[in-house]
């Protein structure tokens, strides 16, 4: 590998730019929305309404993605998943994020943005082991350059400036898209990330997902700036504000902020303005902090009703084309039922593993130490099974644990 | 199709070695900046960052030259930030490079602490090994310079008992180099203590042979023998075992000769890596000794000192004359400079420790009578 490529001097807003270099960084005044709580079109200059067939594309994933977030709060309820962070009501903002990176770009995801690593193509069995609890991450990152999902909040945006750091020093064409909330501006991790990112001119674009709380906090006590993405103008990056609940908005927004990027542009803070319309998981009970009235109101905005709106009267969309999305997506949620109903221990000795690369002599006694009571264990449900002879599914199990060395 | 990521070692091009100057006086902070040039040279994905570490060199001088040998894309300052430098080199890594970031001063690692603990020390065993983080964390570190406040910190505990993370404080000039070639090459990530007193201590070596042997096992694709792991034997001796590390090791070596004026042999173990920790080479020595003082600045509740102390009781029981003592810094915050003497482990406080030892009960299984013949069950 040759390091080709370098730091790009950039034109700072300093002292001598015009007001003109600060106002290019402003974010719009309202919102960029593209389609209406109507399904009606609305003309932008500067972003143009994507295709019909995207759109029909992207509706199709919205239904897959309402689906994945409902089956998997039941998965929660019948106890096959420990916690689910929903999407439910941000899935445009899911939806789109994955859509407008190429397969050579990386996506760093939270906690909440499963549906957006399944849109990707990650399986959603790979996804879900964390919040099954088999292990934190089930995905291999490399696979579909997708991060493993980030629970400390902003921290995995410094390394998706690490990522495209790395990208633009070794001269390829990758741009890096991070997730967070508005919750996570407030982390100093978010502001590093952003100056460094800024400071380097890396390709990365930070989508804010505002959905108006962290857990129970409201976006007013996070912060009072005039919007989450005017904090961009503060690191010299262009900021831009889109509804969060039209795809056809964020697909062109954010579509327009990674083309910017992989175009030298260098970095964009894009804030999405949306809405969490469950709790923050199911372990928490969010009417302890806000109204049904204030739900009740975000219900006619949903992501699904418009763009299914505007489809129909485009006459893209009818009721046997729907009748087949929804097919397909019930055979995604079939598969996680499918998936999740089966118990797969996960193998103790697997505990040991990659640590380090080289076990320690401490791991190694440590691992003796659990094998001997695996093995006690074994031998001790093996004297208690009814009849049994030692053929039986326990040594089975202790023969699992012991040959993974 | 993944990336450009396999961070296995691999045999590499290795410019050949100027030639062989034989041995020469060098001090460790020369030590590791040819290291980390040699390391450069011989491996184009080797990035260096962190605050002053481009033109100035750093302020001790370690990075001194490498922004003009090997260009601004290769040694670079960033933005004041710790979380930020770790968090970069967190993704710079995940992204086929090998990163080593330079914390300014140990207190000034702490804004880094949540990366490191979070995502430098579990990527590899969240990801089952998929994504591997070869990066070197480099921080200038504990006392003995009349530092002020914040810049005298032995952190050694915090990132010790983090697993996931190696943990190295070489305490010889030598050892600067070679280990410091090793953590770079090695695939997991390391944090690399360097004792800021020792920065411009001189010693006599062959940093030609150091070199030849790192290139070495580069073109093979080999570890450095002798390198991370292994604990040496900075003296030998007979009485009792003295273990420290990094910047204590100097101080237990003056105790050890002064100890031999006064007629008692005192064996040194330079651990050389605290992770992994090598108790093999240490339990050796204190079953043939039967006598063991751990050494360390730290304070020492709750330490990495108390952890080897607690090892050596555990696993050399019953060769031991005496219980495993401690001198370690004491539990309170660093101390303004004109207090620090008093705070450190000296010689003095070594010596009063080894007197302590039990040395006048003769059936004692460290007694002289009863010397060498001790063996533990582990
Ligand atoms: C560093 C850190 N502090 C606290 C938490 C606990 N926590 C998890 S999610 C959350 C709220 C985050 O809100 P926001 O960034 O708006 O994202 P959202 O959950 O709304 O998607 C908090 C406080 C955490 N994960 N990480």
């Amino acid at each position: 590998m040759t390091i080709s490529t370098g730091r790009t001097p950039q034109a700072a807003v300093g002292a001598e730019s015009g007001s003109g270099a600060v106002s290019a960084l402003l974010p719009s005044d309202v919102p960029v929305r593209l389609i209406d709580a109507d399904g009606a079109a609305h003309r932008d200059s500067r972003y143009p309404l994507p295709a019909g067939d995207l759109l029909l594309e992207a509706y199709a994933r919205l239904v897959a993605g309402r689906r994945i977030n409902d089956q998997a709060n039941a998965l929660v309820r019948q106890g096959r998943l420990a916690v689910y962070p929903s999407s439910h009501g941000q899935e445009a903002c899911q939806v789109a994020a994955a859509a407008v990176l190429e397969t050579r770009d990386w996506l760093f995801p939270t906690y909440r943005d499963s549906v957006a690593v399944i849109s990707r193509g990650v399986d959603p069995l790979q996804v879900l082991t964390l919040l099954r609890g088999n292990w934190h991450s089930g995905y291999d990152p490399y696979e579909h350059r997708v991060a493993p999902q980030a629970t400390p909040l902003a921290t995995q945006l410094l390394h998706a400036v690490g990522v495209a750091h790395a990208a633009k020093l070794k001269g390829e064409d990758t741009v890096v898209l991070a997730l967070c909330g508005d919750g996570a501006t407030s982390e100093g991790d978010f502001h590093e990330a952003l100056n460094f990112a800024a400071v380097f001119h890396v390709p990365v674009v930070f989508f804010i997902q505002n959905n108006e709380y962290a857990i129970s906090v409201p976006l007013k006590n996070q912060s009072v700036a005039p919007s989450l993405a005017h904090k961009a103008v503060g690191y010299g990056m262009p900021g831009e504000r889109v509804d969060g609940n039209d795809v056809a908005a964020l697909l062109s927004v954010l579509g327009a902020a990674v083309q910017r990027a992989r175009e030298g542009g260098g970095p964009a803070l894009v804030e999405a303005h949306t809405y969490r319309m469950q709790a923050h998981t199911n372990a928490d009970d969010a009417t302890r902090y806000r109204s049904a009235e204030e739900v009740q109101d975000w219900v006619p905005r949903d992501p699904l009703v418009r763009t299914r709106s505007y489809l129909r009267g485009l006459g893209l969309l009818d009721d046997a084309r729907e009748e087949e999305l929804a097919q397909a997506a019930e055979e995604i949620a079939a598969a996680m039922r499918n998936g999740l109903n089966t118990d797969v221990d996960p193998d103790p000795m697997a505990l040991f593993e990659h640590v380090y690369t080289a076990r320690t002599t401490q791991l190694r006694e440590q691992a003796e130490l659990l094998r001997g009571e695996l093995e006690r264990d074994a031998a001790e449900r093996d004297a208690l099974a009814p009849g049994a002879t030692g053929a039986t599914g326990a040594t089975g199990n202790s023969g699992t644990a012991g040959a993974s060395r | 199709m993944a990336p450009s990521t396999d961070t296995r070692p691999q045999a590499r091009e290795v410019p050949e070695a100027a030639t062989d100057s034989g041995p020469e006086t060098l001090t460790f902070a020369k030590a590791l900046n040819a290291a980390l040039a040699d390391e450069m040279a011989a491996d184009p994905t080797v990035v260096v960052f962190g605050e002053d570490v481009g033109p100035l060199g750093g302020v001790f001088r370690i990075t001194d030259g490498l922004t003009a040998r090997f260009g601004a894309d290769r040694c670079f300052d960033t933005p004041l930030a710790e979380s930020g430098i770790m968090g970069m080199a967190v993704g710079m890594a995940m992204n086929g490079l090998r990163p080593v970031v330079e914390m300014q001063f140990d207190a000034f690692a702490y804004p880094a602490f949540e990366q490191v603990v979070s995502h430098v020390a579990k990527m590899s065993n969240r990801t089952r090994g998929k994504v591997k983080l070869p990066l070197v964390i480099r921080i200038p570190y504990a006392g003995g310079i009349g530092g002020v406040e914040h810049h005298c910190d032995s952190s050694e505990a915090y990132y010790a008992h983090t697993p996931g993370l190696t943990v190295v404080a070489p305490a010889t000039v030598a050892d600067a180099y070679t280990l410091l070639r090793d953590a770079v090459r090695l695939n997991d990530p390391v944090v690399f203590l360097e004792p800021k007193k020792l920065y411009w201590s001189k010693e006599t070596v062959d940093l030609a042979a150091l070199r030849r042997a790192a290139d070495e096992a580069l073109r093979t694709g080999g570890r450095i023998s002798g390198g991370i792991g292994t604990a040496a034997v900075a003296r030998p001796g007979t009485d009792a075992t003295l273990v420290a590390y990094g910047p204590s090791v100097s101080t237990a070596l003056a105790a050890a000769a002064a100890a031999e004026a006064e007629g008692r042999s005192l064996e040194v173990i330079d651990l050389r890596s605290i992770v992994p920790y090598d108790d093999a080479t240490v339990d050796a020595s204190v079953r043939r000794t039967g006598r063991a003082v751990v050494v360390a600045e730290a304070p020492g509740f709750a330490s990495v000192a108390s952890e080897i102390a607690a090892r050596i009781s555990e696993r050399c029981f019953h060769s031991l004359a005496a219980p495993v003592l401690r001198v370690t810094g004491f539990d309170i915050p660093y101390p303004a400079p004109k207090l620090e003497h008093w705070f450190l482990p000296g010689v003095d406080r070594i010596l009063d420790a080894v007197d302590e030892l039990q040395w006048d009960e003769p059936d004692a299984p460290g007694s002289t009578a009863a010397a060498g013949t001790g063996t533990d069950p582990r």
